[in-house]
């Protein structure tokens, strides 16, 4: 947090609208840290048609890897088998051959629209053909059967591999699923759908999940008291003496040298003073949790502040022990209630 | 934010276009970084406030930024629902009672002992202030237990009252901290003249004191408004029917996915009143963390 605000001082200082920045970064400081869990419950939903943050990895990932056409499908007979996430048919092909590549588990919302009843096409010499199809018409049907009312997949990838694996042709299926690869020399080949056609859809990172709602909460916490970090250190930045600045420019330093040898060690004492207030501030951490996480991974994200709440009014009412992790919280502050009474001795 | 501007403006020479469009391109990166970092710390709060204008049932299937494709579906209608929900009303009408009569009842208190404790001599005076300092950082957590019990003998569990006393006096040392302090940076030569002049400490202190430090009560006044209207902890231990808004809204939570209709414009009240304060007093805010921070 503390670097986050820093980082965000020196940023300002260098643009004109600087001051319409700071306001936007300053917002969530007014706002209840109760309400904020709340703003970010909503963004950080799994399903990713619903939260924004899944939403956002979504684009990503699909723009990275598109999902497959049908992510559910799944084989009809048992000849076709799983192999790499794709599908291949044991059953040896020869040019000549006829392919019958049937489906099921496919809703009919994912059947692409351009499908078209499903043709088993006749064999040709010289080349293999075959269909990728729905296998499956209301009411059932025989699988491993084109029957009437059974739907081809257009547009699916089928790849032609030798025995050993090797790729020789690739082709995509037509409407009514019919595909055919030409001009196949002698031997023994297999039929494939490669595992692209199969790729699930980005199913959202579950953020209030147990595993990831420690991460998420730093995420929100960071975005409360960032801003109170900038505007801290923005006073301490800004009552720098320029001259020095100036002095280590003019010497030829680098802007990073300047930063890291000279303003930060002259805002040191600002520095120390933003952290150990943060430092407070992170142990007295209660209302985002209550509000962040859903409850049944409350336990997974319990805090000092939430743990003694819990112990003494909820359920239990177990007093003693709730005193004893409120002292206990007293004690991590004390180092800090000793310096902050060092300062003003020293000062009256 | 008038306190993190640069204190000099140096006046530049006028530079050649070149120059200023040379300029421009070496900033760029840094503009759009922030654009960027601007555009992450809005999107929570307009993500909130658009899901609290959508019916449930379109929030159930698509996200929020739906509005953008169809700005039809916005409505009035949560809203309204809300505001015929006396629970509701009287969360908020609780809310207010506790805000403001906290706030006013510190900025007295601690106004006057700021007085005596920048400006009068007593013995003992200095030891005073600084266990006041010294209560700066305990953490509220640590009365919670014994003035429940207490709370329950005195009856006074479960009222507005209770909840408020507690923000008082957990409020008091920061307040009287930050008003102490900025009325010893008062100039000692008016107050010496106005005693001369024979006013008494009772006039002292409302004709010059509180005129002169306006600028720290308000920005005190401001942070106990804040601190008591965000507050959930206290008055979740504290009321059982007296709920504040926060509180109204946390009884809702275990229900996230089917009344978000309900707790998202709740939400939404709860933080408008908030981010309003602060827009208007914006510079009393900051003046007064950065009075109870870096001194």
């Amino acid at each position: 947090m503390t670097a986050f605000g820093l980082l965000f001082a020196v940023l300002t200082e260098r643009v004109r609208w600087a001051v319409a920045f700071k306001t936007v970064v300053f917002l969530p400081m007014a706002i209840s840290a109760f309400a904020t869990g709340v703003t970010w419950r909503i963004m950080y939903q799994q399903d990713p048609s619903v939260g924004a943050v899944n939403a956002l990895g979504r684009v990503v990932s699909e723009a990275v890897s598109a999902p497959g056409v049908l992510s559910s499908a799944l084989p009809s007979v048992t000849a076709l088998q799983q192999q790499g996430g794709g599908l291949v048919l044991k059953t040896p092909l020869h040019p000549g051959s006829v392919a019958l590549l049937g489906l099921t588990g496919i809703p009919p919302d994912q059947v692409p629209k351009s499908a078209k009843q499903a043709v088993q096409p006749k064999p040709k010499p010289g080349d293999v053909v075959g269909t990728v199809w729905r296998d499956f018409k209301p009411g059932g049907g025989k699988p491993g059967v084109v029957e009437q009312a059974e739907q081809g997949l257009p547009g699916v990838t089928v790849e032609l591999r030798e025995t050993t694996g090797k790729v020789v042709q690739s082709t995509k299926t037509n409407d009514d699923g019919t595909f055919d690869f030409s001009n196949v020399g002698a031997g023994s080949f297999n039929a494939g759908i490669g595992a692209a056609t199969f790729a699930k859809p980005f199913g959202g990172y579950a953020w209030l999940g147990p595993k990831l709602i420690t991460p998420s909460l730093l995420a929100a916490y960071i975005w409360i008291w960032a801003g109170f970090a900038m505007v801290v250190l923005g006073a301490g930045l800004s009552a720098l003496p320029r001259d020095v600045l100036e002095a280590a420019r003019t010497d030829g330093a680098t802007e990073w040298q300047t930063f890291r040898r000279v303003t930060v060690p002259l805002l040191a004492p600002t520095i120390s003073v933003v952290f150990i207030t943060m430092i407070i501030n992170v142990l007295k951490v209660f209302d985002i949790v209550l509000s962040l996480a859903p409850e049944s991974v409350q336990s997974n994200a319990n805090v000092i502040a939430l743990a003694m709440w819990r112990t003494a009014f909820e359920g239990g009412g177990n007093y003693g022990v709730g005193s004893a992790i409120a002292v206990f919280l007293f004690l991590l502050v004390l180092p800090v209630l000793a310096l902050n009474v060092r300062r003003f001795r020293r000062e009256t | 934010m008038a306190a993190a501007a640069p204190a000099i403006e140096v006046p530049t020479p006028r530079e050649p276009a070149s120059v200023k469009i040379l300029a421009f391109v070496a900033k760029a990166p840094v503009q759009i970084v922030l654009v960027v970092l601007g555009a992450l710390w809005l999107v929570p709060t307009l993500g909130l406030l658009i899901t609290s204008i959508l019916p449930a049932g379109d929030l159930a299937s698509h996200g929020w930024w739906q509005i953008f494709s169809h700005p039809s579906r916005a409505t009035w209608s949560n809203y309204d629902a809300l505001f015929h929900n006396h629970g509701l009303l009287d969360a908020l009408k609780t809310t207010a009672y506790i805000a403001v009569g906290n706030t006013l009842i510190v900025v007295v208190i601690a106004a006057l002992a700021g007085y005596a404790l920048a400006w009068l001599d007593f013995p003992g005076r200095d030891w005073l202030f600084i266990a006041i300092v010294g209560m700066l950082v305990v953490p509220l957590q640590m009365a919670l237990i014994p003035m429940f019990r207490l709370y329950n003998t005195f009856g006074l569990y479960d009222s507005v009252l209770g909840i408020m006393l507690f923000h008082v006096a957990f409020g008091l040392p920061f307040a009287v901290f930050l008003l102490r302090n900025f009325f010893v940076g008062l100039p000692k030569d008016i107050l010496e003249s106005a005693r001369i002049d024979g006013a008494n400490e009772v006039v002292i202190f409302l004709r010059l004191i509180l005129p002169l430090g306006l600028p720290a009560i308000a920005s005190l006044a401001i942070f106990q408004f804040l601190w008591t209207w965000n507050d959930l902890i206290v008055a979740l231990t504290f009321g059982q029917n007296t709920t504040p808004i926060t509180v109204w809204i946390f009884g809702q939570l275990r229900e996230f996915g089917t009344s978000i209709d309900v707790i998202a414009p709740a939400s939404f009240i709860s933080l408008v009143v908030p981010l309003a304060v602060f827009f208007a007093f914006q510079r009393y805010f900051v003046q007064g963390l950065l009075a109870g921070s870096v001194k």
